[in-house]
């Protein structure tokens, strides 16, 4: 079952507003770099932004209290929408869904 | 020559500058007072500054006197600064080498046992080199003093305030990869390995550092992608996860009935035309269940499909295996939850690991392997035997129960069998022609492991056990039509229920010939199951689409629950499966659908005494 189904699967279910996956190197400069999206540019960039610095800030977080914990998930539920993010070692996922469309 | 005398003897008069002051006596005599202080006559007395506080410019009262005539900047050093000691020390290095040289040639010069003396001077050397090296070292401590010159800046460091995940993460690394290196050094002697480790180290470190930089690679995101998946559908079908969750039907106080809540519905879009031949609930992830999807129709056999699914994502399976023939049969191991035996319509079995990432059985019975001639209606796993091989049972219409022993000879599977094969003791065909009965399913005493029900396509039952392979302890005659199924009791040590395509259910206490229950559900009973929770409650599905659920215990003739759950007259209900902990159930239908129920409180009463497995051992 390749990611790519898996991508595609997400993308047409309801409610689905956008995808994207940024790269999340921490030592290189081109951290929060979005590799794929299905968003227009400027809103891409301004999503991949702003999710990396509070993805960071929620991994140390998890990891300050207790080294060898992990994030796996972070879910941010607003009036208008649901962004929920996936942190990977190298990547993130972030997709936008509005449940009650 | 007498002048000069005369000149010293005239008076002398006082002469006046010109723009002296004229004073009275008076004003002669007065006594003025000087005081020396040690104000600074210069330091200005009128300073004032700007005070934040009260918002004003205040006149400053202290003002520094201190006067500066002179200044001269000396080169002594106090003997105990730390600028003196690292002098010193300096300055003793450099003697310290000389000495060092001196020895070194006073021992050579020596020659006397040249061996003995050489080591005791390395020795000395090697006392003074030490004593040396602390010298060293504390100058080199002491010379860690930040100075203009010396310090670095913050910014140009590669990682300002990391933290503290990130250098535990860091130390992880080393560790293992230290660990590594000694494996390999253990493993690895020879010089030509330790070349041949450098070079993979250096073309490894290459590699990886190429991909650093060109890797857009996103198969990594498969188990994170998973998850979103779950979760977006979790979002879509959030009332559900909530009902399965909470919601009690506040009703079943007042009745003495139950009801099913419906929960999902799982349906596969290349499945459309096969129908459910078995469900099976895992025992460790009690989420997922395995489907699995054929034809009962004998002009209608195609391919066939083994699906699993998770309640967390009702929209597509997990796993997802292709099959030439119909799937009849499935068993998910127990304890190896990754191990799925499968029986097809030609009579093969095959075993799948869902570890492997690969479509194909990890071993598959084949024509020389000896494999059933009618399809295989049912298999099941047992314990590992006492060599540890996985094993497991097939039941097939060719009148054979077979076990199958996955034993590794030599880097191959081989399947040994035992065979039982059910020849019809009273021989009533003519030319004394041998019949068998053909075996339709088979269950497993709990307990008893070595002691089985076998039901028949001519209705019949038989019991016998693994130790014989031709005899069979009992036979009950069960029903008119082919026994579709048969369980043994969870709790009860002598109980055990069938059904038939004959519209009843039976109960039966194993040392009675004659059913102690039968219940007439008005169309033919595809399966029934018992509750993992009760002793009394069994449910069954029907071909009119119906699901009945019997608790014995609060009414012994009448169903609790008697409910349509597909429409009527285009399906009907094949198979049916209680989830070992959760109080939901899922159906399959003809369509390949399978429909997941939640159990209303009156269907799921524990029995108020306490229950004791088998063993003795109290329920939890």
């Amino acid at each position: 079952m390749s990611v790519e189904e898996t991508i595609k699967r997400i993308q047409s279910q309801k409610g689905v507003q956008g995808i994207i996956i940024v790269n999340a190197e921490v030592l290189i400069c081109n951290a929060g770099i979005p590799i794929k999206t299905t968003l227009d540019n400027s809103n891409t960039v301004h999503y991949a932004g702003l999710i990396h610095q509070l993805v960071m800030k929620a991994r140390s977080t998890v990891r300050e209290i207790d080294p060898q914990n992990d994030l796996t998930f972070l879910r941010v539920r607003s009036k208008k929408n649901e962004i929920m993010i996936a942190p990977d070692k190298d990547y993130f996922l972030i997709v936008i869904q509005n449940p009650s469309e | 020559m007498g002048g000069g005398v005369e000149e010293w003897t005239q008076e002398r008069t006082l002469e006046k500058p010109a723009n002296q002051l004229d004073l009275s006596e008076e004003e002669l005599n007065e006594e003025i007072t000087r005081i020396l202080t040690s104000n600074n006559p210069h330091a200005p007395q009128n300073i004032v500054r700007y005070t934040y506080k009260e918002r004003t410019y205040k006149p400053m009262s202290t003002v520094d006197q201190l006067a500066v005539h002179c200044v001269l900047e000396g080169n002594l050093i106090h003997k105990d600064s730390d600028e003196a000691r690292s002098q010193r020390a300096q300055q003793g290095l450099i003697k310290g080498q000389y000495t060092m040289q001196t020895s070194l040639n006073l021992s050579i010069y020596k020659d006397e046992d040249p061996g003995e003396e050489a080591v005791e001077m390395v020795e000395g050397e090697g006392g003074v080199n030490e004593e040396m090296g602390d010298e060293e070292s504390n100058v080199r401590k002491e010379r860690k003093l930040k100075n203009q010159f010396n310090f670095w800046d913050r910014g140009s460091q590669t990682l300002n305030n990391p933290l503290r995940c990130t250098m535990y993460d860091v130390y992880t690394e080393e560790l293992q990869l230290q660990e590594k290196n000694k494996e390999k050094q253990r493993t690895q002697s020879s010089k030509e390995d330790k070349r041949e480790t450098k070079l993979l180290l250096i073309f490894n470190y290459l590699t990886s550092f190429f991909f650093f930089f060109q890797s857009d690679d996103i198969s990594k995101l498969a188990r994170v992608s998973t998850n979103m998946e779950r979760m977006v559908v979790q979002n879509i079908f959030d009332d559900i996860a909530q009902d399965f969750q909470y919601f009690e039907d506040s009703a079943d106080e007042f009745s003495e009935g139950g009801t099913l809540l419906p929960l999902w519905k799982f349906h596969y879009s290349k499945a459309k035309r096969l129908s459910v031949t078995s469900l099976c609930w895992n025992q460790k992830y009690q989420d997922l269940f395995g489907v699995g999807l054929g034809s009962y129709d004998f002009t209608k056999q195609g391919s066939g499909m083994l699906l699993l699914y998770t309640v967390k994502n009702c929209t597509f399976p997990q796993y997802i295996f292709s099959t030439d023939s119909s799937v009849m049969c499935l068993d998910i191991h127990t304890k190896m939850s990754y191990l799925v035996a499968v029986g097809f319509y030609d009579g093969c079995v095959a075993v799948y690991n869902l570890k492997l990432k690969t479509m194909l059985p990890t071993h598959k019975s084949s024509v020389l392997s000896g494999k059933h001639t009618d399809p295989v209606w049912q298999v099941r796993w047992q314990k590992d035997d006492m060599d540890n091989h996985h094993n497991f049972f097939s039941v097939s219409s060719d009148g054979r129960v077979v076990s199958w022993t996955l034993i590794k000879v030599l880097k191959e599977y081989v399947y040994i069998r035992y065979t039982l094969s059910l020849k019809r003791l009273d021989a009533l065909s003519p030319e004394g022609a041998e019949t068998v009965d053909s075996g339709r399913c088979i269950d497993f005493h709990k307990e008893f492991d070595n002691m089985f029900l076998l039901g028949t396509e001519e209705g019949k039952i038989h019991k016998s056990s693994k130790a014989y392979s031709n005899h069979l302890i009992q036979t009950y005659n069960a029903h008119n039509m082919a026994v579709e199924a048969v369980r043994w009791n969870h709790f009860h040590p002598r109980v055990f229920i069938s059904c038939s395509y004959d519209w009843t259910v039976k109960i039966w206490d194993h040392t009675v010939p004659t059913p102690m229950f039968t219940f007439d559900l008005n169309a033919a009973v595809g399966d029934v199951s018992w509750a993992p929770y009760s002793s009394t409650v069994f449910a069954a599905v029907t071909s009119d689409g119906k699901v009945h659920v019997f608790d014995l215990n609060t009414n012994k003739y009448k169903a609790l629950c008697q409910q349509l759950v597909v429409a009527k007259d285009t399906s009907q209900l094949t198979h049916i499966e209680f989830n070992p902990v959760h109080p939901i159930i899922i159906v399959g239908d003809d369509h390949g659908y399978i429909n997941c129920f939640k159990l209303s409180p009156n269907l799921r009463k524990k029995p108020k005494v306490s229950l004791l497995t088998l063993s003795g051992f109290p329920v939890k």
